[in-house]
Order: C-alpha cells, then sequence, then structure tokens
C-alpha cells in the first residue's frame, strides 16, 4: 500500500464525512420538527449512528405515528446494516469480540461503500476507519447544531440539503455501475434501475422506507439467477 | 406523547439498530462463503442506493414528486459523467436545489 494510496482513501473519507456530517443538521432539525429534544436527537445520533433509520424513527413520530411504528420502520432499514455487516465481517476480521462489538457500530451504508471500493483489503480497513470516524464526528456534532439551531434554518438551505441526500447517494451508487468500478457494470445497471424502479412503484402504497427495503430484497434476489447462468 | 415514551422509542430503536449490525458481524464465515450469498450481496448496494436515490429524490411522504432535487440530480449525473469529486458533486447539487428553490419561490 503506498502513501499515495494511503492519502487518496484518507481524502476520500474526509470528503465523504464532511458531506455526510454536514446533513446531520438536516437530522437534527427533523428530530426538532418531530418534537424530540436536543438529548433525544444527540442520543439517537451517538447510539443508532445510522441516518436513514434515524430519519424512519423521526419521521413516522412527526407523522404522528405510534411510538412501535416508528421502532418498527427504524429496525426495518436497519436490517441492510445486518447485510453490511456479513459483507464486512471477514474485510474486517475483528481478533477480539471486543473489536468485533466496537467495529459493528460503525457499519453503515458510507462505511461499507467506501470500504469495498478500496483497491485492496489494507485499504478497505483504512477507509472503514477513517470513514467512520469522520462520519460519527461530523453526525453527531452537526445532529446537535441541526437541533438547537432547527428554527434558523431558511427555505433555501433546507432546499439545498434536500438535493444534497440523493446526490450523495448517486455519487455511491455512481461507481458501481461502471467498467471501472464493478466486474458487471450491465447487470448492476440493471439492479440499480430495479431497486429503482420497484422502490418508486411501491411509494403510493407502502409505509415511509419500506419501499426501500422491499425493493432491494426483491431486486438481489431476483436478479442473482440471470447473471449466474450467464456467467456460467 | 410523553417525554417518557420518546425515551423509551429512542432507546430501543437504537440497541435494536445496533444488535442487527452486530449480527451481521457475528454469523460464521461458512454462510457467508456460499457463491450464491455473495452474489446475492454483491447486488444489495446497487439495489439499496439506486432506490435511495429514487425515493430520495422523488418522493414525498406516499407521492411522486418533481422539484429542485431532480435538477440537483441531474447536475450530480453531469459532475460524475465528468469524473468530479464526491465533495464537489455534493456542492453543485446542493446549490442547484438551492437556486431551484430561489428561482420558484
Amino acid at each position: 500500500m503506498s502513501a499515495a494510496d494511503r492519502t487518496r482513501t484518507l481524502r476520500d473519507a474526509v470528503g465523504l464525512g464532511v458531506a455526510v456530517g454536514l446533513y446531520g443538521i438536516a437530522f437534527g432539525a427533523a428530530a426538532d420538527a418531530a418534537g424530540l429534544d436536543a438529548w433525544q436527537a444527540l442520543t439517537l445520533s451517538a447510539l443508532m449512528f445510522t441516518g436513514a433509520s434515524q430519519f424512519a424513527l423521526v419521521g413516522v413520530l412527526g407523522a404522528g405515528g405510534s411510538a412501535p411504528a416508528a421502532v418498527g420502520s427504524a429496525l426495518l432499514l436497519g436490517t441492510r446494516n445486518t447485510v453490511y455487516g456479513v459483507r464486512m465481517a471477514p474485510l474486517l476480521a475483528p481478533r477480539s469480540a471486543l473489536g468485533r462489538a466496537a467495529a459493528a457500530h460503525w457499519v453503515i451504508d458510507e462505511t461499507t461503500a467506501m470500504a469495498v471500493a478500496a483497491p485492496d483489503r489494507e485499504l478497505g480497513r483504512l477507509a472503514f476507519w477513517a470513514t467512520g470516524a469522520t462520519i460519527y464526528l461530523g453526525w453527531n456534532a452537526m445532529t446537535l447544531v441541526g437541533a438547537l439551531g432547527a428554527s434558523g434554518l431558511g427555505g433555501t438551505a433546507e432546499a439545498a440539503l434536500d438535493s444534497v441526500v440523493p446526490a450523495a447517494f448517486l455519487a455511491l451508487l455512481w461507481p458501481r455501475l461502471t467498467a471501472r468500478g464493478s466486474a458487471e457494470p450491465g447487470a448492476q445497471r440493471r439492479v440499480a434501475l430495479g431497486g429503482a424502479g420497484v422502490a418508486l412503484a411501491l411509494t403510493p402504497f407502502v409505509p415511509a422506507g419500506v419501499q426501500v427495503i422491499v425493493a432491494v430484497v426483491a431486486v438481489a434476489l431476483a436478479g442473482r439467477p440471470r447473471t449466474a447462468e450467464r456467467a456460467a | 406523547m410523553s417525554g417518557d415514551t420518546l425515551w423509551v422509542a429512542v432507546v430501543v430503536a437504537s440497541v435494536g439498530c445496533y444488535l442487527l449490525k452486530l449480527a451481521g458481524m457475528s454469523v460464521p464465515a461458512a454462510w457467508v462463503e456460499q457463491p450464491w450469498v455473495a452474489r446475492v450481496v454483491d447486488f444489495v448496494p446497487a439495489a439499496l442506493l439506486a432506490a435511495l436515490v429514487a425515493v430520495q429524490g422523488l418522493t414525498s411522504d406516499d407521492r411522486v414528486v418533481v422539484d429542485g432535487r431532480l435538477a440537483g440530480l441531474a447536475v450530480a449525473a453531469l459532475a460524475l459523467a465528468l469524473r468530479a469529486p464526491f465533495i464537489v458533486v455534493i456542492v453543485l447539487a446542493g446549490a442547484t436545489g438551492a437556486g431551484v428553490h430561489l428561482l420558484t419561490g
């Protein structure tokens, strides 16, 4: 692993951390709008530390949903971190139960994407810890800023934040669809189109957040046999 | 909803989400080494990220909505095609969303 590789990995990790951290402002503001106090918002960012589940929880609470419905939505979205953990365990290979418990807390969308995208295992580990640390600090600090300053955030700033989130997901997705970042870009593109299509089609009919899980499960399972045949 | 109920929801959901992460890290390696598991898992990020792009960029509550976020996505896609760095993509998308908001009031 060269110094240049390390530098590039760290730079990407910090860049991502700053961007995701900024979105912590929006989460803090959303939590405040849903009736949570700053301590509750901060507890979610420190203890739950998985953005989509946090948004789901405060989203359902803010829309007048019950506490069990809110917890259920958060857990449903949290299941994808289980899948990521399965993927990350061999890469991180924690030596002790304590190491496993510590690493598990930072297994989220962004750390997994960064670690998996790294060119080798050692850089993958560096990407995981560097991305995890940067996001953890930025996300928690900005959650507090958002929770305390929610009322001061104008409509234009909110519109900017609203546009940042899907663009961030698109930026994470993009390399997986190109020949440079994936062994099978064609299959990955069909999977991506399927995931987006199913999620949009289900949006009017299922509770917020559920369509994402259904889309992922349906597309990942349906996509498997065709591509396995082609590979064989 | 009382503050206590909120606290219970916050703590229960947080602990549950952590246990879901830990469960993934703890399943036996043999499960993961099944070829079909590896293939399904390989497709999960693309499906998930694309679903999140669609839902975060094109929906509001339970409806499909076209607004400044779609313009932000288009600008982001163009920047990505030109291999702009992540942070540049994010800033351009945010500026586009803010610009559309200002123009359309």
